[in-house]
């Protein structure tokens, strides 16, 4: 009955700074979202047909990548309460696999658009489309560095701090996956 | 718990393909924009899966979780006022 009344109470998963983080960061993305398509009304046409001009397979690829990524980081917190720091490891390396994979697909999304002749200038779509994917990609690269060190620390004897620890960096890692959700929508699918 | 996460991952997936389907001419005899809606509504219920159920504010203090609905609502209704 203790157990049951205690699994129930209100857990705060990491710590409350890495809260702040978040939402200030999301309220950031918020605003440029809504900056997008407030600037696709005034030319919905153009922004349509520039659209076209993206590699949609990519896109959805990397969208596979990013949820998969969350899917073995969120397990990798569930090995970990239940003290299997091994398998938690395990997962984590899978989620960070999953990352680079981003990043490469990124890459090879990038230097086409380049050698087409395609650049941060080309358009308001294409600027949108760099700055957002790039600030976005810079949120991966930081969660792959949150990611190793959460793989790291999970070398150590589990404790508290460390599934807290564990928990903090997992939460960033979803919001980064969050936000490429709402930019699949809006760069690649919407028309 | 680790089950329904995996089962979530699935939806989540199911959810990508249905998104593309709306944006590869699924509901594109009537008007395209309801096509445009679904797959920003898809994207939202999506984000919400991963709050709730990955970053675990399902059991989280109520006004975190306030803090996350509000973001999915405010965000998701503004976009689509916006796209019509």
């Amino acid at each position: 009955m203790t157990q049951t009344l205690k699994a129930r109470a209100p857990h705060l998963p990491g710590e409350a700074g890495v809260w702040v983080f978040i939402l200030g960061d999301m309220a950031m993305f918020a605003a440029l979202f809504i900056t997008f398509v407030y600037y696709r009304r005034a030319d919905v046409a153009g922004f349509v047909h520039s659209q076209h001009a993206l590699n949609q397979q990519l896109g959805a690829l990397n969208t596979f990548f990013m949820l998969t990524s969350s899917w073995c980081v969120a397990l990798a917190v569930h090995a970990a309460r239940a003290g299997l720091a091994r398998r938690a490891q395990g997962w984590l390396l899978a989620g960070m696999a999953c990352a680079v994979s981003f990043v490469v697909v990124k890459f090879f999304e990038y230097s086409e658009k380049i050698a087409a002749g395609i650049t941060l200038t080309s358009n308001d779509f294409f600027m949108y489309y760099y700055m957002l994917t790039g600030l976005h990609l810079l949120h991966v690269l930081l969660g792959l560095g949150v990611l190793s060190y959460l793989w790291r620390s999970l070398c150590a004897p589990a404790g508290h701090s460390t599934l807290r620890t564990l928990e903090s960096g997992a939460c960033f890692w979803h919001m980064v996956d969050i936000l490429w959700i709402v930019l699949f929508a809006l760069l690649y699918m919407l028309r | 718990m680790t089950q329904r996460v995996s089962w979530l991952w699935a939806a989540l997936m199911a959810a990508t393909a249905l998104s593309w389907a709306f944006g590869h001419g699924l509901g594109a005899g009537a008007d395209l924009r309801w096509s445009g809606t679904a797959v920003l509504l898809i994207a939202f219920l999506k984000a919400r899966v991963v709050f709730l159920d990955f970053m675990e504010l399902r059991h989280a203090p109520a006004a975190l979780r306030l803090a996350f609905e509000c973001w999915t609502l405010t965000v998701a209704g503004t976009l689509v006022a916006l796209y019509w």
